[in-house]
């Protein structure tokens, strides 16, 4: 997205208005520069700005202080309009030192004259080796073209309390509110909230540092920006993809959650312990991922649908309770937050890692649904209407977020309530003489199925191959038809979805797919692509499994057609790599096998999202190949 | 057509009256098979107990032993290989109305389960659980397990097996919450069937060991205790079993155990020439996980609104 810059003279200074600005605030963890920066999105957002926070986090709990790789903080993109994901480069950054912003240096992750507001204690420091560091640092950056603002943020701080590593984050606060314009009173609101559970003393400190950095920056710095909102006018809510998946959760109507911790999944169930513990909603936390499987699997099968929430490592400890949910045609609902992979991989990074071993996973054909939410709305209706396809369809729903949306905030429009989110009270009616618990129908392989508690139900459900009466069979015909049964539910299910909508061109040279929380960062690159006059456009899938109806008629509209996506594919310049060799990516396989079209991908395994700037240059060089 | 309540309830009394109506299909285990005297045993306690076959679910993992609930004419759950605590535990929790049991194997409990045998006990939600304990794999056609004695010769072991068998009751008797610890053996009906009933008496996870015999793969090991009717000891107590006259008179040795004493329970268990039979552990006063976790907040839909919408508000823009 280019910027729009209109420069007026503000009493003697000059404030530049911007369509939109990326600003980073990092120090090292545990020196407040998330809340300083979870504040100004907060802050940004009540102005009526569209924003999209990420949180930098590094990998290790507490990283030694000033080191390369422990920057921690929060990047937020600020626009005038609704934001779709975390953009490019950084545009503006405040830096507690100098090291943790070498690491987003040498990560390339400002852009290039970026102007940096850094932390000047450094330079007077007692030990030399963090002098000449600084200093050399400070240097290189000057020369880099960076455009670096020295800032006394300690020494300014120590002015108003005793520990300024407490409370510079504020400070920084109130020099970012005056850079971008923002209302001083929004800030002092967002204190209050934020600090809303403490003595009214340290809202008071907070806000005093907060006024100090405004102050500080009116008279020392001689640039100031504005970013006009453009309200939505409706009533919105800001928050992260875990946190909406888990209202999710509460807003379907399941009871019960099971889950073992695991990075980056498990502050969903950090939200649940909290809000849903309030109405009787449990969650358990299982002795391991099996366990906390097979525990949401028997919670189900006695009562309404259950989640489990997990991510990659602990996916596939689930794998082979999973195919007896599929077997014994047991709603469930799993939520896998992917990260870096395989093994223990990157916990805290962005990967789609896991979608083949999602669809073909658990030993046998395990067919089950396979869900994709795009945004962080989405995680939240994902999970209302998995709970709906699972206890329908009776069979497994897993939801495939990530850590991209898991740790990035968007506010959007506040849902409201439905009761008919809500799972219906279980069936505990006696059961007509004669019916059997397994008996498909001949068309959707649907059964109806019988919970305990229902008088003449009886019969015990069981992972062997069984018959209609759920009796252990090793029938060749049986088995043929246990098999048809859960795998025509998909088909059934397929024929009420809706084909994806185009974005962009409704023809032309050439067609991008994604799925997952791609889609912000591919729509606006297919969106500065067409006011260029390209022929381009894009689809999300939100159904990979089944996937949506006409997509090989969309595909056809386009000469080429390209995945995007953050998991493995072979490069084809590589030197052993050919058309008999590659690997292709996840979504690339399935769509290539299942439609035969001459599908092309290209991914990025960094652990970062996707920024809009790479896949532009990507489809530009699609586009002339 | 309505019935009266009188009819109904005579109705019920009619329907569980009779052994047969807790049977389902023939027992496919060898003959000899101790499962068929486990099984005799727990549809006599359900037709005794007048339990609702709709009301009451057997869970199991894989293993001969884990055929169980199919013979069972009530709700059952033939679940995977190690699993059944979790999934009975997931039943349990959602509902806490219902009467759970739990099959399992030695190789299904003690090795691939293991993790979650352990802290079943710590959990000690209320429901019987019956350790079919033959000492062997025996489904998967005679591999050890880990509570095959030292020496066993197996396909895995043809030179007989190498480590020091696992006892089933030290470990469960080590965990924090255990609350109700119990050996039988298949071949004393009389016992196995009061331990099975005071298992399901007891309001919290009551682990019944149950040494059974394997024909198949394992047809002489259990010879020297069927034999020498000295070597099972007979655990008596007031607050426990009480033996009868006839079983006097074939076991006689016999000692008087209380089963609050978990450090005499523990001297009990560390037996292995001797196989106690009774109840080596009981505590009353250990709180049950579901009783704990179910708030009793009313889960209504103006409530779970309520609640959902304060949460917006928290985040509202
Ligand atoms: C994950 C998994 N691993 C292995 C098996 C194979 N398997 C089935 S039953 C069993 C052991 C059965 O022994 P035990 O639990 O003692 O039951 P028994 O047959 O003796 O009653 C094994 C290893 C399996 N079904 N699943
Ligand atoms: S193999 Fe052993 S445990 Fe299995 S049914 Fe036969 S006798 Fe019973
Ligand atoms: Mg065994």
């Amino acid at each position: 997205m280019t910027t729009k810059k209109v420069t007026k003279k503000a009493g003697k200074k000059t404030c530049t208005t911007l369509k939109e600005h990326i600003v980073e605030i990092i120090s090292d963890s545990g020196e407040g520069a998330q809340r300083c920066g979870q504040s100004l999105g907060s802050i940004a957002a009540r102005m009526g700005n569209g924003i999209w926070t990420t949180e930098i986090i590094p990998a290790e709990i507490r990283p030694p202080a000033r080191s390369v790789a422990g920057a921690s903080g929060n990047r937020i993109r600020i626009g005038s309009s609704y934001i779709t994901n975390g953009g490019d480069e950084t545009d503006l950054v405040v830096a507690f030192n100098e090291q943790v912003l070498l690491g987003r240096v040498n990560a390339r992750e400002l852009k290039p004259g970026c102007i940096i507001l850094l932390e000047n204690m450094w330079r007077s420091h007692n030990d030399q080796n963090i002098v000449k560091s600084y200093t050399e640092a400070y240097e290189r950056l000057v020369k880099a073209g960076y455009k670096v603002v020295e800032i006394p943020m300690e020494e300014e701080c120590l002015k108003l309390t005793s520990n300024a590593k407490r409370g510079k984050n504020m400070f920084a606060l109130g020099i970012l509110c005056y850079i971008y314009s923002f209302e001083l009173q929004m800030a002092r609101d967002q204190i209050a909230l934020t600090f809303g559970k403490k003595e009214k003393s340290v809202i008071d400190a907070n806000v005093e540092l907060l006024e100090a950095g405004h102050k500080w920056a009116e008279a020392n710095i001689d640039f100031r920006f504005s970013i006009p909102a453009t309200p939505s006018g409706k009533q919105q809510i800001s928050i992260n993809g875990n946190t909406s998946l888990a209202l999710g959760v509460m807003a379907s109507g399941m009871d019960i959650c099971a889950m073992y911790p695991i990075t980056p999944a498990t502050s969903a169930s950090h939200y649940l312990s909290e809000a849903f513990e309030k109405v009787g909603g449990i969650v358990h936390q299982a002795e391991d991922e099996i366990a906390a499987c097979a525990f949401a699997i028997g919670a189900s099968y006695a009562g309404k649908c259950t989640v489990t929430i997990t991510s990659g490592p602990g996916y596939s400890l689930k794998q082979e309770a999973i195919g007896l949910a599929v077997m014994a045609e047991i709603p469930l609902v799993v939520v896998n937050v992917q990260r870096g992979g395989p093994s223990t991989g990157q916990p805290t990074k962005v990967e789609q890692g896991d979608l083949l071993t999602t669809i073909y996973g658990s030993h046998g054909d395990a067919p089950k649904v396979v869900m994709a939410p795009a945004t962080i709305e989405d995680c939240f209706y994902s999970v209302i209407t998995a709970r709906r396809i699972a206890e329908t369809f009776n069979t497994v729903v897993v939801i495939l977020s990530d850590a991209s949306l898991s740790s990035s905030q968007q506010p959007f429009d506040r849902p409201q309530f439905q009761e008919s989110w809500l799972a219906p009270p279980i069936d505990q009616s006696p059961v007509p003489a004669g019916a059997k618990p397994y008996d498909w129908d001949p068309v959707t392989g649907i059964a109806r199925r019988f919970i305990p508690g229902q008088p003449g139900g009886m019969h015990t459900v069981t992972g062997l191959a069984h018959d209609r009466d759920s009796h252990v069979a090793y029938d060749p015909d049986i088995n043929q038809e246990g098999l048809r049964a859960r795998s025509l539910k998909l088909a059934a299910l397929q024929k009420t979805l809706l084909p994806p909508e185009v974005f962009g061109a409704p023809k032309g040279d050439l067609l991008v797919i994604g799925w997952g929380s791609t889609k912000g960062a591919i729509e606006e690159a297919v969106e500065g692509l067409r006011a260029e006059g390209k022929k381009v456009a894009s689809i999300n899938l939100r159904f990979l499994q089944p996937m949506q109806p006409g997509i090989k008629e969309i595909m056809q509209r386009y000469k080429k057609v390209l995945t995007i996506e953050t998991n493995w594919s072979d490069n084809p310049n590589d030197e052993l790599i050919n058309e008999d060799s590659r690997r292709y990516s996840s979504l690339a396989t399935l769509l290539r096998s299942r439609y035969l079209v001459d599908v092309d991908c290209w991914t990025e395994v960094r652990g970062q999202p996707v920024k809009p700037r790479t896949i532009r240059q990507v489809l530009l060089a699609k586009l002339e190949k | 057509m309505k019935l009266s309540a009188t009819k109904q309830l005579l109705d019920l009394y009619k329907e569980q009256s009779a052994l047969e109506d807790y049977q389902s299909g023939v027992p496919r285990w060898c003959t000899g098979c101790g499962d068929n005297a486990i099984l005799t045993a727990v549809q006599r306690l359900c037709r005794d107990e007048g339990l609702r076959p709709e009301k009451t679910v057997f869970v199991s993992g894989i293993g001969c032993s884990s055929r169980f609930p199919h013979y069972m004419k009530t709700y059952g759950f033939h679940g995977i290989h190690g699993r059944a605590f979790p999934v009975a535990e997931g039943v349990k929790m959602s509902r806490p109305d219902l009467t759970v049991f739990v099959n399992t194997g030695d190789g299904d409990c003690c090795s691939i389960g293991a993790a979650h045998w352990i802290h079943a006990l710590r959990y000690n939600m209320n429901m019987t659980v019956f350790l079919h304990d033959n000492q062997i794999y025996g489904l998967t056609k005679k591999q050890a397990s880990p509570t095959s004695p030292i020496g066993t010769k197996s396909n895995t072991t043809p030179r007989g097996s190498y480590l020091d068998a696992l006892n089933p009751l030290t470990v469960s008797l080590g965990v924090s919450n255990v609350s109700f610890i119990a050996q039988a053996v298949d071949w004393i009906p009389e016992t196995l069937y009061e331990i099975v009933k005071a298992a399901y008496h007891h309001k919290g996870f009551s682990f019944v060991r149950i040494i059974q015999r394997c024909p198949e793969w394992l047809p002489k090991s259990l010879d020297p205790w069927l034999q020498d009717p000295e070597r099972v000891q007979l655990l008596h107590h007031a607050n426990g079993l009480q033996i009868s006259q006839g079983l006097s008179r074939v076991y006689k040795n016999q000692v008087e155990h209380d089963p609050l004493d978990i450090h005499r329970a523990r001297e009990i268990a560390s037996n292995t020439d001797i196989i106690p039979v009774g109840i080596l552990y009981q505590n009353r006063e250990v709180a049950c996980y579901e009783d704990t976790r179910h708030s009793g907040a009313l889960r209504t839909v103006e409530a779970i609104k309520k609640n959902f919408n304060a949460e917006l508000d928290k985040y509202s823009v």
